[in-house]
């Protein structure tokens, strides 16, 4: 045991991340198989992803476009040759006992990302991303025996590894959600938590320092936690180690070292919510990767790679600033507006079809996102297309309807095909704005009420009481249609001459 | 002529001028089969139903004068490593050994387009490891020609049916000489095609980047009219090439002139048979009588070929047989304690001994730590091996020489002896590892009266060029003709 110090060692955590990601391509990774969750058992398989006796793989490329397109827009090296390997382990929900994967020559390899953290831009490396085929699912749940659904099988798989860059909890979760957003953005994942279609596996380790010290600190034993499937577990599980690490440092400072103790793996105990012990990476299991023989390398030329990467769309954090620099938008509505490429379109084709910017963003945050998120739906499938988002803006900032108004007429949109203007009229909600149309209800209202009408021209206390009085006596005669601002006006006029 | 003699293109135009039918031919060779197949044991599986009403099928569709397929109501047969969706696909293994394939292998398909009869699926060393038939998990085949002596390996079965005239050809699949090595102990004519020529879709993969199916025919021309059958592109197998296919039987009887024929030194060293030796120098005799020049070539890395032979292909093979563990078909333990051991006894008990073997060495080539030593190794000699070949080729239109180092061995000689058993694959492994094309054709018999097969390889691509000069051989000597006497 170390001599105990008088001082209190600090520590910096130090993550990486592996981000296993599921292309959203019609078909499996390297046979015609539908690619979709949710389906009865084993009833999208064939053959080849089944393993069975005398089958081929064949390269789906599609899917190889959508991972060059993340290794494009993580601004990654693109192998221009690539192979597949088989990386070979026995387990019952992957058919041929060994998985096709990217082994020495991933499809992609050196980039970064660049994520807000505390008003500053923390990059984060990308080691690598690579495309293999996912497993199927052992199914535990049945009487007496275990049960393999194979409709995940062959589905094809990104896995993306960071470089161990983020050292605390916020920069691990803002890097999750930024790659979420992004695999969304670029259209090659849906990324529903729910659905698998993103798992995570930290790698963390604490740098722990001693500034009276220049030996230049230790780590500790790097522990990888395997197959996490929420954010919230991702979130949970880094938050645990570090605090777990710290701890298991202070009993043992002399042991507790990444140069003494190897790798190890640990699992997420969703109920307990700590960290358990597997197996040190020492036990590693042997995966006998060798080129796959029955593939042909890739070999991705200028006018492939061209094509790819005019399918790149302009990425969140670019969208984000020129949102901020070209709408005049708060940083915060911004970054809502961004947040999906869907409500980014959405509000660009509504701003484009003649919706002022403001107006656009403001009506999207309250109405649009309020009422797709009740419905579990998007913002887009409302039936108010952007085309009818501009129509209402336009007649608010005409000051033809009341900004109440457009709350109902809104929700009235997504039942009607009817034009905004159309639905206002129908239900009385048009404003009334013109002078001479206003003049006589107010004349009517102050010849109705000449005591607030005292009291108003008094000044004094009672005065802006009066006024809101009578204002009241306006809209309520005229059925809430005149412009409270063109009627407040009349009154003045008239009481204060 | 009896009818079971005719070759493939022989009985063609008998079915064609209607002087017998389909069904006849089938009844005839089911007969033979019956007769003579207790013995030679060619067959694991005869489809006799099928056969019958494929061939009455084929026979009306002739007389409403239907266009038919080259192949019409020819019967075939097909080694058990490739899928049928008739009856079993065993690889002669007790681990698939009740395995129905949900579907056609891609040649199997082929056959069916050109309307070939199958008649059933021939015997085989376990998944395709074995140079004697004797590795089969449901009893070895016997060489028609002395029924003490193997039939080669491993297309065994299907070298003995045809050289017993039980089917009019068949065929087999070479991953280091398994057409070639019981074509020439069984005196018939074996391809290997280039690697990529045909598709291995439905193949039962053994070595996969060495793996080809070719034919097993009387005469040349019967396996110029098969491969031609059966060679084209297929996207499902990415490996297949796609290249045009040319018309095999087009000049398939003119000589070539000028011929160029490089025997390598090396394959005259120690180790090759006496008798044998004479009958490739008497073969090339024949070819200078023709006008072919033999030229004494090298290919310096020879040696090593076996060596690496050994590391890729089972490498290979332990990862493609790691699919076999009872979980979705094949054979699987009563009551295993949990599912590793269901894996191990499933596969402990499923896999014969030479399969085991090669899984292990395998997995050993492929471990880390040794995969560089071993596995990236053989890889740079598989290219040095290629670099032999394309550099001889500058030179020669074709290389020659024996095909196994003896004529066939005794039963059970061998087979305690695997290091004797690979040695029968010294001259045929090195056009698996450089990918090119090799015919084995009968060149003579040794006294004791077993066959003696010749190679010729000529480069990837141009079988066309290789069936011509197999073709120049068999039309100056007759020693393909004669037939083994069998007994019932």
């Amino acid at each position: 045991m170390s001599p105990q110090k008088s001082h209190t060692p600090q520590y910096r955590p130090t993550v990486g991340l592996e981000i296993h990601v599921e292309l959203a391509t019609a078909s499996k990774m390297f046979c015609a198989c539908t690619n979709k969750f949710g389906d009865p058992p084993n009833t999208n398989v064939c053959p080849v992803c089944l393993g069975m006796p005398g089958v081929l793989p064949v390269m789906n490329r599609k899917a190889y476009e959508f991972a060059v397109r993340v290794g494009l827009a993580l601004n990654c090296n693109i192998a221009t040759y690539t192979k597949w390997d088989r990386k070979g382990y026995y387990y019952p929900d992957l058919p041929k006992n060994y998985q096709i994967s990217q082994y020495d020559l991933p499809l992609s390899s050196n980039g970064y990302i660049d994520l807000p953290v505390d008003s500053q831009v923390k990059r984060v490396g990308i080691t690598r991303a690579h495309l293999e085929e996912d497993a199927g699912k052992n199914v535990h749940d049945l009487p007496d025996c275990t049960g393999v659904d194979l409709n995940r099988a062959g589905v094809p798989l990104l896995e993306i590894v960071s470089e161990p860059d983020m050292n605390s909890p916020q920069e691990v979760m803002v890097y999750a959600r930024a790659m979420r957003q992004l695999v969304r953005y670029l259209g090659v994942s849906e990324a529903n938590m729910q659905h698998g279609h993103m798992r995570f596996e930290p790698n963390i380790s604490l740098w722990i320092f001693d500034e009276a010290e220049t030996d230049g600190g230790h780590y500790t034993p790097i522990v990888e936690v395997k197959n996490l499937n929420s954010f919230r577990a991702l979130e949970k599980t880094v938050v645990f180690e570090i605090e777990r690490q710290i701890n298991e440092w202070q009993a043992d400072s002399q042991n507790y070292r990444m140069d003494k103790m190897s790798k190890q793996n640990r699992g997420w105990d969703d109920v307990k919510e700590i960290t358990v012990f597997q197996r040190h990476k020492e036990e590693a299991q042997e995966y006998r990767y060798f080129p796959e023989p029955d593939l042909l390398p890739v070999e991705i030329d200028e006018a492939w790679l061209k094509q790819i990467r005019s399918q790149v769309p302009e990425l969140p954090a670019a969208r984000l600033e020129r949102f901020q620099k070209e709408f005049g938008l708060e940083a915060k509505l911004a970054n809502l507006l961004t947040s999906e490429k869907s409500i980014a379109d959405y509000f660009e084709q509504a701003v484009r079809a003649g919706a002022s910017a403001k107006r656009a963003a403001n009506m999207i945050q309250s109405q649009g996102l309020r009422l797709a998120n009740e419905r579990g739906t998007d913002v887009g499938s409302l039936g108010v297309w952007p085309e009818r988002l501009a129509q209402l803006c336009k007649l608010a900032d005409a000051d033809k309807v009341s900004a109440t108004a457009t709350v109902a007429i809104f929700e009235a949109m997504m039942e009607s095909e009817d034009s905004a203007e159309k639905i206002a009229q129908d239900k009385n909600l048009m404003q009334v704005s013109d002078a001479s149309e206003l003049e006589s209800v107010v004349q009517q209202v102050l010849t109705e009420n000449t005591k607030a009408v005292e009291d108003y021209r008094a000044g004094g206390k009672k005065s802006k009481k009066a006024r809101g009085f009578l204002l009241g006596q306006v809209m309520q005669k005229s059925k809430g249609q005149a412009n409270p601002k063109v009627a407040g006006e009349i009154i003045d006029k008239k009481v204060l001459g | 002529m009896e009818l079971h003699e005719l070759t493939i293109q022989q009985l063609s135009d008998e079915l064609a001028t209607k002087t017998v039918s389909s069904r006849e031919v089938v009844e005839q060779t089911l007969k033979r089969i019956e007769k003579y197949d207790p013995v030679i044991h060619g067959y694991l599986e005869v489809h006799s139903e099928a056969a019958l009403a494929r061939a009455n099928q084929i026979d009306q569709r002739r007389s409403q004068g239907d266009k038919l397929g080259p192949l019409a109501g020819v019967p075939v047969a097909i080694k058990d490593n490739m899928c049928t969706t008739e009856g079993h696909t065993s690889c002669a293994s007790k681990i698939l050994g009740n395995f129905c394939a949900p579907y056609d292998a891609h040649v199997v398909k082929a056959l069916n387009a050109a309307d070939a009869i199958i008649l059933g699926k021939t015997n085989m060393d376990e998944f395709a490891m074995g140079t004697s038939t004797e590795n089969s998990g449901f009893g070895p085949t016997r060489n028609p020609w002395n029924t003490e002596t193997v039939p080669g390996g491993s297309s065994g079965g299907s070298a003995a049916v045809v050289a017993a005239e039980l089917a009019y050809g068949a065929l087999g699949s070479d991953t280091g000489g398994s057409i070639r090595q019981p074509a020439a102990f069984c005196s018939v004519v074996g391809l290997k095609p280039t690697y990529g020529r045909v598709s291995r879709y439905g193949l039962v993969a053994f070595g996969s980047s060495l793996d080809q199916i070719g034919p097993l025919t009387k005469d040349v021309s019967d396996a110029a009219l098969l491969l031609r059958t059966i060679a084209e592109h297929d996207k499902r197998d990415s490996t297949s090439v796609n290249a045009e296919v040319p018309d095999y039987m087009a000049k398939l009887n003119e000589p070539i002139k000028g011929l160029k024929i490089g025997v390598p030194k090396e394959y005259f060293g120690p180790g090759l048979d006496d008798e044998v030796a004479e009958a490739i120098r008497k073969a090339l005799d024949v070819y200078e009588s023709a006008g072919a020049m033999i030229i004494e070539i090298s290919i310096p890395r020879y040696k090593y070929a076996l060596a690496a032979y050994y590391l890729v292909a089972p490498a290979e093979a332990s990862s493609n047989l790691a699919r076999y563990d009872g979980v979705r078909y094949g054979y699987r333990i009563k009551n295993p304690k949990d599912y590793v051991d269901m894996y191990s006894a499933s596969r402990a008990d499923g896999f014969g001994p030479e399969v085991k073997r090669r899984i292990m060495l395998g997995t050993y080539t492929l471990s880390a730590g040794y995969y560089d030593a071993y596995y990236l190794k053989a890889l740079k000699v598989r290219t040095l091996i290629k670099e032999d070949f394309d550099k001889a080729f500058e030179n020669v239109d074709c290389v020659a020489g024996p095909v196994t180092p003896t004529p066939a061995f005794k039963l059970g000689e061998k087979i305690d002896n695997p290091l004797s058993l690979y040695m029968a694959d010294i001259y045929t492994v090195t056009a698996n590892l450089a990918g090119v094309p090799a015919i084995s054709i009968p060149c003579g018999f040794s006294a004791a009266g077993l066959p003696i097969g010749l190679q010729l390889t000529t480069k990837p691509f141009t079988e066309d060029l290789l069936l011509r000069i197999a073709r120049m051989f068999e039309s100056a000597t007759d020693h393909h003709l004669p037939r083994p006497k069998l007994q019932a």
